[in-house]
């Protein structure tokens, strides 16, 4: 049989958890897809139906980059909302232009019962081992939760630095060191070594702060190529950025049924997808005095254009001003440039009408 | 010598320009066509203010660029404010009404929506995916049923029966209004029904979501047409102001703000005279091919933008 050379598309930094948990636990050869560049969103847009949602796109681009770049084992995961048939459409895709891969659809896997999910991988690996998955798994999870906290900070702080480009450099820096570890312990090692230092980095803070959180759907809001470095542009405008949507909020914590308490005046039943979250931290934010939102979603995004009313109600209920983006393969810059500048104006001559 | 402000602002389709004094008070101000050249459209643009202005009295102390080739000419005119034309029409507006509270403005390709309280902005929203309903669909169908386009609202207005035109989509609405022509409608209720579908269109894309409160302010190329004015106030119920410089707000505003800026930067006329170039280059240090748009003054380059990272930067030789 052939070596098993595995990949899953480029997902913010999470790849790197990923290639941890694929080597160490599974087995298996591990092969991360480039980047995401234009061309990997031409590739992907060029064999895709025009109509789907981006992500699609960028997946596809990636696969295809991967395969290019020796993988022959391709892993799609399963979603609620039309994520669950990415895979199908996918592996029918790849086939189509010829490709030989194996397919991975987690959609098949059935997530009540976590068994169902050892037998999809089963058929690339048949010498399994329950024990070394279940440790790995630990210190996959640990990495997404340290990946996750690191971002966080340089979120809200990279606008300030005094000397640009530090934080990036050291964020950078902590992503490679972070390739090397054996055990959780030694990612809790490597985290804290890296707060520490970025901590350190001498930050010019204003002592009055305009905050912005930022919502929307689950790929776009957290690949940062797909929404135009929507994050770093602010954060350069001299903002401190919020983002609860990560996969340690959404996944490892889950607090679904506390959501749906706290903006049951706003929804009344499940919107699906990623939905709930969006105005479940849109109506926190606002209550908190934030001094904007900022919506994203790419293209044709359903629950996500579900969730914008109730965001135009919690605008006006609160007098938070938000900015809605919906990304797509033939975004135009300039467009985001114009409304995030204004957006930015906006919020400066609000902040000083208050004074 | 009295200090002046210049306020150009470069559009899709339109170019406008306005000098304006220590007040706010416009000494000269022009709007001409783009034709698809903004650096040799504000060339044009210059020459007339030029001609309008009193070079002995006043001199320009500083520059403001709005529009969607505000970046190019402000590296063209060594402007001291670049500005969103968001912000710029939302200052222009305010500086003559205060009190608005909803300005509607429609463009050559773009419109927006900008909602003020106690003279600050406090949302807005700009059309997203199509251009029905902007100033460059009105004046294709124009062309289409052989009248002008400044004739529009005056003919619409003779119109007692407004005819439906589906005009969700540009390409839908046109043949919307070749079936609604052949099956005999009148060319007035055409046109009237057009102004109409404007509105709606707008209404339903742009201003979807948003309260509109009196006073409104209507600007932008199409405020022009009293057509569309009619059916704002129509769809609206209220009373809408058109500004008899409607369609030089956002340049208003620009000066205002370069004024406001305080910086003074050296502005001659005689750029008029310079030759100014552009050069496109795709980078090739990453698969990402930014492209990458150099400036030239007489074959010296002032500016370059337009890659993502520090890679593809190009160093301004001194």
């Amino acid at each position: 049989m052939e070596k098993c050379k595995i990949a899953f598309p480029r997902f913010g930094n999470y790849h790197i958890a990923l290639e941890f948990l694929f080597t160490k636990g599974l087995g298996v050869e591990y092969i991360t897809p480039p980047p995401s560049t234009k061309k990997t969103l031409e590739i992907g847009s060029k064999y895709s139906p025009d109509y789907v949602c981006s992500p699609f796109k960028f997946n596809l681009g990636n696969y295809i980059e991967a395969i290019e770049a020796g993988a022959n084992t391709l892993v799609q995961t399963g979603g609620v909302c039309r994520l669950g048939f990415y895979g199908e459409l996918h592996e029918q895709i790849l086939k189509d232009l010829g490709y030989n891969v194996k397919f991975i659809n987690m959609s098949r896997a059935d997530y009540q019962k976590p068994l169902t999910f050892y037998e999809e991988f089963k058929k690339v690996n048949p010498d399994l081992s329950v024990k070394k998955i279940a440790s790995s798994l630990l210190t996959f999870l640990k990495m997404v939760e340290c990946i996750d906290e690191v971002e966080d900070f340089v979120r809200q702080n990279v606008g300030f630095e005094k000397k640009d480009g530090e934080m990036e450099k050291i964020h950078e820096e902590y992503l490679n060191a972070l390739k090397s570890v054996e055990t959780k312990k030694d990612v809790k090692k490597i985290t804290k070594e890296y707060m520490k230092k970025l901590k350190n980095v001498k930050l010019k803070k204003p002592k009055k702060l305009i905050k912005i959180g930022i919502v929307g759907e689950y790929y776009t809001i957290m690949e940062p190529f797909s929404n135009h470095f929507i994050e770093k542009e602010l954060a350069k405008k001299g903002i401190v950025i919020y983002r609860w949507m990560n996969v340690s909020n959404s996944v490892i914590h889950n607090d679904g049924k506390k959501q749906k308490k706290f903006i049951k005046h706003y929804v009344k039943y499940y919107m699906g997808a990623t939905s709930m979250a969006t105005v479940y931290k849109a109506l926190e934010w606002a209550k908190e005095g934030f001094d904007g939102i900022v919506h994203v979603k790419s293209f044709g995004c359903t629950p996500e254009i579900d969730a914008m009313p109730v965001l135009q109600k919690i605008s006006n209920d609160y007098k938070i001003p938000i900015l809605y983006f919906s990304f797509d393969s033939q975004t135009s810059e300039t467009g985001i440039q114009t409304r995030l500048e204004a957006f930015y104006d906006m919020i400066i001559m609000r902040k000083e009408k208050k004074k | 010598m009295k200090k002046a402000y210049l306020g150009i602002d470069i559009g899709s389709i339109s170019t406008k320009g306005v000098i304006i004094d220590e007040n706010n008070k416009i000494l000269a101000s022009e709007y001409l066509w783009t034709e698809g050249n903004p650096m040799d459209a504000v060339k044009r643009l210059l020459k007339v203010l030029e001609s309008q202005f009193k070079k002995k009295t006043y001199k320009i102390v500083s520059v403001g660029t709005t529009g969607s080739a505000r970046k190019l000419i402000g590296a063209m005119v060594n402007a001291s404010v670049v500005k969103n034309e968001i912000t710029a029409h939302a200052i222009g507006t305010t500086s003559l009404y205060p009190d608005v509270r909803t300005i509607l403005e429609i463009g050559g390709q773009d419109s927006k929506i900008i909602l003020v309280e106690d003279g600050v902005v406090v949302d807005y929203a700009m059309n997203t995916l199509c251009a029905a309903g902007t100033g460059s669909f009105l004046s294709s169908q124009a062309k289409r049923l052989g009248v002008e386009v400044e004739e529009f609202g005056k003919i619409a207005l003779k119109s007692k029966k407004p005819t439906n035109i589906a005009a969700r989509c540009t390409v839908f609405a046109e043949s919307d209004l070749v079936h609604k022509a052949q099956i005999g409608h009148k060319k007035e209720d055409i046109i009237a029904g057009l102004c109409k579908a404007v509105v709606t269109n707008y209404l339903n894309n742009v201003g979807k979501g948003k309260k509109i409160l009196p006073p409104i302010v209507f600007q932008g190329g199409v405020s022009k047409n009293i057509g569309v004015t009619k059916a704002f106030e129509e769809a609206t119920g209220h009373d809408v102001i058109v500004d008899p410089n409607s369609h030089l707000m956002g340049a208003l505003g620009v000066a205002i703000l370069a004024r406001k800026s305080k910086v003074e930067n050296d502005f001659s006329f005689d750029i008029v005279d310079m030759e100014f170039s552009t050069v496109g280059i795709e980078c090739q240090k990453c698969a990402n091919h930014c492209e990458i748009i150099c400036v030239y003054k007489d074959k010296k380059m002032i500016d370059s933008w337009g890659n993502r990272c520090e890679n593809g930067a190009i160093p301004i030789k001194k």
